[in-house]
């Protein structure tokens, strides 16, 4: 028996069942567009079929960015860390009420800012670079969504705080710290793009004021999108520390270090979002080093967290009776979809990790910058690592908050094969396509500039986004059926949570503070963005009309 | 309650952590030593312009080549939806050319394919970018930023004569 057998209430499994849901929802219909815009690099345009639907390949693509990588991923965050922090403190939220307004306002957000991508008024991208300008509703759309996900923030460290007070001297269960502490990057994150939407692209779009300063606008944007990379992964790191060994069969390798990993990504996630900003040319190239430099330091956690998965995943295979040097890899569960799910999405994560430091290397960027090594990039990392991941505790967490047994693990375990496989085709071809110049973001059936000696690697881009498709398909059949088949048998599951081989009150107490890391991480983004933000702002000039181009 | 303020470390993670250091300060000479000795540099702050005028007056109201001294020139290119001006430019092998890169509308790239000539073109900021060309060819320049509904036929080309 397992020391946590901490349930949720049926309120709260319902609460965070509907997180799933409109998280699921939002994947189906982003995904849809995945393999028409693979296909048509492949040379297979299938969007005149689409009219008078989807008017253009940028409003598909509009929908494939924000549904995929902002709705999929926040709906989920948000719904599987209220499960982490219950479980995790064995106790209540302390207002359940302020989640779900936090939830019902990222719900209004999504549906505000879904109308006019629909409507062909806000083919702008999920970056939304101005001065395209999309529809104000567009724009107020998304800050509801991020109001709301902060709302639910502050709902998890009231919790926090109420059972801190209930437990004098005790250590804090680790998942549960590691998603107060997800959540608290989060909000300090967040603080770029609100000030981007409030102090211009709300009033410009509302005819409040006539223009906006572009490069200003791409400063505040990549303050929070950087970080917003580390709140997608750290959901997928409290699964693969927390949980993922215990599925494996063994234990947490090392607490202290997987806490202190997660203050680090803490401190670490937000000032050095320039290396997005590496070719723009209003940001002086000294402070583009130091943000290169700043993260590198990234990778330190990084490799701190590839240590204690795999130790905590040999430890496993080993205690599963895997011999050897590489036996115990053989001896992990394999055949359990959840399990599988994670160690692709391990795996794939690799190969990103690799090209993200390509990446990062400042003078290398100049290179790869907007080229499709960059979606090549984070098709390994957000729409691998993370997702892939996401759906490995979906295999739980759905039967877990249904009451009914994954229907089934087969097709599961398919959907995982094919998106693995499928990725490392398109990835692979995608990075190929970069490095001989092929732009991003482009209907490269459509350019007149395409060398022939790129066909192949684009018919490898068609293909293998088409296997993930399939993939995508299974996921989604899975979970659903899982939900609502009348064929689903009833079934008793329990949340994983990992214990830790060495006992989490040995941990020092520094790991379990906030302060001193909140003061560093202030203290660290007024050294590394200040002095280029006072001087951004002081030299504004919103004379940037910009307009709808689409 | 424990008052331990040190962390239990394995040993094979201290050796780990002592690898990913030195890895990590590799790296970090090695971009340096890239952009500081071998000058492999990326764009910094040059100009601000109005992009509601810029059109209109000053050089980028007539885009084109300019030869400053026998081989050595300077390009001012126009970016807008959805084309650049000059559409072409033809210089012999060996030349050296600055480009001064803007936009009279909304964002889009300048990449000089098969150099590491890349830049973002923000309306209201100049890009400037420098190379000698010594291969002859013709050299696409391509828009790699969005920039609505023509932007996938956004290029242009350097022609780089023997
Ligand atoms: C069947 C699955 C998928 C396929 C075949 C696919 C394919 C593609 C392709 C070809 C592009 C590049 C388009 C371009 O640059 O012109 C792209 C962009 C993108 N994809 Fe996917 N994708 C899939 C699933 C996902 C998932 C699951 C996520 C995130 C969780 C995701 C996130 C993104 C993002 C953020 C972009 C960039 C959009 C932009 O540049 O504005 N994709 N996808
Ligand atoms: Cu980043
Ligand atoms: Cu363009």
């Amino acid at each position: 028996m397992s020391a946590n057998t901490y349930q949720l209430s049926q309120e709260d499994k319902k609460f965070v069942g509907l997180h799933i849901f409109f998280a699921v929802l939002a994947l189906s219909i982003g995904t849809l567009f995945g393999p028409l815009q693979a296909l048509e690099h492949s040379g297979l345009d299938l969007y005149p079929y689409l009219q008078p639907l989807f008017k253009s390949y940028y409003q598909g693509l509009t929908l494939h960015g924000v549904l995929n990588a902002l709705v999929w991923t926040t709906f989920f965050i948000t719904g599987f860390l209220t499960l982490v922090v219950i479980v995790g403190l064995k106790r209540e939220l302390r207002y359940p009420k302020l989640n779900r307004v936090g939830f019902w306002t990222m719900v209004v957000g999504l549906v505000m800012a879904a109308i006019p991508i629909l409507l062909n008024e806000a083919s702008v991208l999920y970056t939304f670079y101005p001065p395209l300008k999309a529809h104000w509703a567009f724009y107020l759309g998304l800050t509801l969504v991020v109001v709301g996900s902060w709302i639910e923030g502050y709902g998890f460290f009231f919790t926090f705080a109420a059972w801190r007070k209930e437990n004098p001297g005790v250590r804090s269960p680790f998942i549960a710290l590691a998603a107060v502490i997800t959540m608290g990057m989060w909000q300090i994150a967040t603080l770029g793009v609100a000030a981007e939407i409030l102090t211009m692209l709300l009033p410009w779009s509302l005819g409040l004021i006539e223009g906006t300063d572009p490069q200003l606008a791409r400063t505040y944007f990549w303050f929070t999108g950087h970080p917003l990379v580390y709140f997608w992964l750290l959901p997928a790191y409290i699964s693969w520390y927390g949980m993922l060994p215990k599925q494996a069969g063994g234990k947490l390798f090392s607490d202290s270090l997987g806490r202190f990993a997660f203050w680090l990504f803490f401190l670490l996630s937000v000032p050095l979002g320039f290396h997005h900003q590496y070719v723009d040319p209003g940001v002086p190239a000294g402070w583009k080093f130091l943000h290169a430099l700043l993260t590198y330091s990234v990778f330190f956690p990084s490799m701190l967290t590839a240590f204690t998965v795999i130790a905590s995943l040999e430890y496993a295979g080993r205690q599963n009776g895997g011999k050897g040097l590489l036996g115990w890899i053989r001896a992990l569960p394999w055949n359990n979809p959840s399990v599988s799910a994670q160690l692709f999405a391990g795996i794939l994560f690799f190969f990103g990790g690799i090209s993200g430091l390509a990446n990062a290397s400042y003078n290398v960027n100049l290179v790869l910058h907007n080229t499709a090594w960059v979606p090549g990039h984070f098709h390994l990392t957000v729409a691998s690592a993370v997702t892939l991941s996401f759906w490995g505790i979906s295999y739980w967490l759905v039967p877990y908050i249904t009451g009914k047994k994954l229907l089934n693990e087969k097709t599961a375990t398919w959907a995982n094969w094919l998106w693995f496989i499928g990725m490392i085709i398109f990835s692979n071809a995608m990075h190929v396509l970069g490095l001989l110049g092929a732009p991003r973001r482009t209907p490269l059936g459509l350019a007149p500039y395409i060398p022939e000696e790129w066909s192949g690697h684009l018919l490898r881009v068609g293909i293998g986004g088409s296997i993930m498709f399939i993939g995508a398909v299974l996921f989604v059949v899975t979970v659903a059926r899982t939900a609502w088949s009348k064929k689903a048998e009833p079934a008793e599951v329990e949340v994983p949570v990992a214990e830790a081989i060495h006992d989490p009150q040995d941990t020092p107490q520094w790991l379990d503070a906030f302060k001193p890391w909140l003061i560093g991480t202030i203290a660290l983004i007024i050294i590394a963005y200040g002095p280029q933000l006072v001087d951004q702002i002081a030299n504004i000039s919103l004379n940037a009309p910009g307009g709808k181009v689409w | 309650m424990s008052t331990k303020t040190s962390m239990h470390i394995d040993p094979y993670e201290r050796n780990w952590m002592i690898v990913s250091i030195v890895l990590l300060l590799g790296f970090a000479t090695a971009i340096a030593v890239a952009a500081f000795a071998f000058g492999i540099q990326v764009p910094s702050p040059e100009q601000r312009v109005d992009p509601r005028t810029v059109a209109e007056s000053g050089p980028w109201a007539e885009p084109g080549l300019r030869e400053l001294s026998p081989g050595k020139y300077e390009a001012y290119i126009l970016a807008r939806t959805w084309l650049f001006q000059p559409r072409e430019i033809t210089v012999p092998v060996g030349s050296k050319v600055t480009f001064y890169v803007t936009s009279a509308d909304v964002q889009h790239g300048f990449k000089l394919q098969n150099t590491n000539l890349n830049v973002q073109v923000i309306p209201g900021q100049v890009s400037k970018l420098t190379i000698t060309f010594d291969e002859p060819g013709d050299y696409n320049y391509i828009c790699t930023e969005y920039c609505g509904n023509g932007h996938a036929a956004m290029f242009g080309t350097v022609h780089v004569t023997p």
